[in-house]
């Protein structure tokens, strides 16, 4: 088989399925988002595993649901939740296959996923990588600005491209599993945590909150304790990050995950850990979250 | 230059400055030579956003944002860029009942202004344009419209720009232009950067 003609043909993406790579950067002046896979560390795993460089193009699978068959032999991955994966051969023999393990997809086999039982979304990667046209640089969808591939849709070919010139070196990553219960995340005040009342930051970190259904790739919408505001007024659009709090007049949190706007124009009370972003993006609509000022922080009035 | 530093999250720190002109020129400054680590700028209308990556740490990029001279005066080398448009706005009526001007002083005001791209945000390549000063400034519609078309020119506030792609939007809508203003296929891909000065024509 010709390598360059490698592929997966995807036969069902499930709820929802895209090419995400670590995202656009430098844009962000011309109101591009960095966008890529929402558990960054989960797509690097993957990658690692197959010797592939960190940053290739691999699909983020949300509740599970994908089916798709191997055009030539494959190696791939699967890190971030952990699901039930079912490789059926040409012949039509089914074997289950583990999660952050380098597995063989052989040509003509079908992949299928279950749902995950815990966390949220999981990261299929190819040795070679997804090797679909970059735009601006990458071959991550932005769902929010419509940047980059079309969403993968039933007999989509996803072109795997070459494989690297290195060797998987291990077969398996012991990793810890998406947690089910309460998520703790360590967060640090500001930038406008002075635009609330001193007891906001101790509301935010008091009361767990609930991820709600209205949560996607551009952030999570919370419900739980009331933020109050100190001051009235219009905060002029600022730039954003991921794993900021944004506080709407509802006075309820929205956690801005990897689509998130370029610039919002309402004010940041606290911004995640960069690694706890990560585990935020596995959080599930349902879930709760609790919030912990990073050590070292002293709370206003508190 | 008064320059108010926030910490954003672990790797970011937001600039906040008293007026527009200290943003494009602090935003100038930083893109012309940007800190070591230093991997996005983002200006908007009083902030500019500094994201670093390690080992590039919060105090090293504090201490050199606060040891940027910002040069005064009009940028040496922006682009400038001719739009025509057609001012037949829906809202180009309520725009002149807003200001006080006829229809034909709003595209007298509109065309007869040398605008400068102080920021981008919104939607990829959607530039906000100053220069236009308090004459033009008008609020946003009160309701945003659920469709505004691709290349339609609008006003709010103190700023006008030109929808780069079929969006929702709330500005006030006085024209339509054919000049394609985002294209991906383009290095670069926006054509109204920050810094960019743009002159309005009208077409009929």
């Amino acid at each position: 088989m010709n390598e360059s003609r490698r592929a997966l043909v995807v036969l069902a993406p499930g709820p929802l399925t895209t090419v995400q790579d670590l995202g656009r950067r430098r844009h962000g002046h011309l109101g591009v988002g960095r966008s890529g896979a929402a558990d960054r560390g989960a797509l690097r795993l993957a990658n690692r595993l197959l010797a592939n460089p960190e940053d290739a193009a691999c699909l983020e699978v949300t509740l599970g649901g994908l089916r798709a068959r191997a055009t030539g032999d494959l190696l791939v991955a699967l890190t971030g939740a952990p699901c039930p994966a079912i490789v059926t051969d040409a012949e039509g023999r089914p074997r289950g296959i583990g999660h952050a393990s380098v597995e063989r997809l052989p040509d003509g086999a079908t992949l299928r996923l279950g749902v995950p039982p815990r966390g949220l979304r999981t990261y299929l990667a190819v040795r070679g990588g997804i090797d679909v046209p970059e735009v601006l640089g990458s071959r991550a969808t932005d769902l929010l600005s419509g940047l980059g591939p079309e969403r993968p849709a039933p007999g989509s070919v996803l072109p795997v491209g070459p494989a690297p010139a290195d060797f998987p070196v291990a077969d398996l990553a012991p990793v810890p599993q998406p947690e089910s219960g309460v998520l703790t995340l360590a967060v640090i005040p500001g930038p406008r945590h002075d635009w609330f009342t001193p007891e906001a930051l101790t509301a935010l970190c008091a009361e767990p909150y609930e991820v709600t259904a209205h949560s996607d790739r551009v952030g999570m919408r919370l419900r739980g304790p009331r933020l109050e505001r100190a001051r009235e007024g219009e905060l002029p659009s600022e730039g954003m990050v991921p794993g900021a709090l944004q506080v709407p007049p509802s006075g309820q949190p929205t956690l801005f995950l990897a689509d998130h706007p370029v610039t919002g124009g309402y004010p940041v009370i606290a911004v995640l850990r960069d690694a706890d972003v990560d585990r935020a993006a596995q959080a599930r609509p349902g879930q709760r979250v609790r919030f912990r000022l990073t050590a070292g922080v002293r709370v206003a009035g508190g | 230059m008064n320059a108010r530093l926030h910490r954003c999250g672990e790797h970011a720190v937001l600039v906040e400055l008293d007026r527009l002109e200290e943003v494009v020129a602090l935003y100038d400054a930083l893109a012309a030579d940007p800190p070591p680590g230093v991997v996005g700028i983002v200006p908007a209308a009083r902030t500019v956003l500094v994201r670093f990556e390690p080992p590039a740490r919060h105090a090293m990029v504090e201490s050199a944002i606060l040891a940027v001279r910002p040069a005064g005066g009009r940028r040496a080398t922006a682009d400038e860029v001719v739009i025509p448009v057609v001012y037949d706005g829906a809202d180009l009526a309520d725009v002149a009942a807003l200001t006080g001007l006829t229809e034909r002083e709003v595209v007298a005001v509109h065309t007869g202004t040398l605008w400068t791209v102080a920021f981008c945000g919104f939607a990829p390549g959607f530039g906000y344009l100053i220069g236009g000063g308090p004459r033009l400034a008008v609020p946003r519609r009160p309701e945003s419209r659920v469709r505004v078309p691709t290349g339609a020119v609008g006003l709010a506030g103190e700023f006008s720009g030109v929808y780069p792609r079929e969006s929702p939007g709330g500005w006030q809508l006085i024209g339509r232009t054919e000049t394609a203003v985002w294209d991906i296929a383009a290095d670069p891909p926006a054509l109204l950067r920050p810094g960019v000065r743009v002159r309005f024509t009208e077409e009929s």
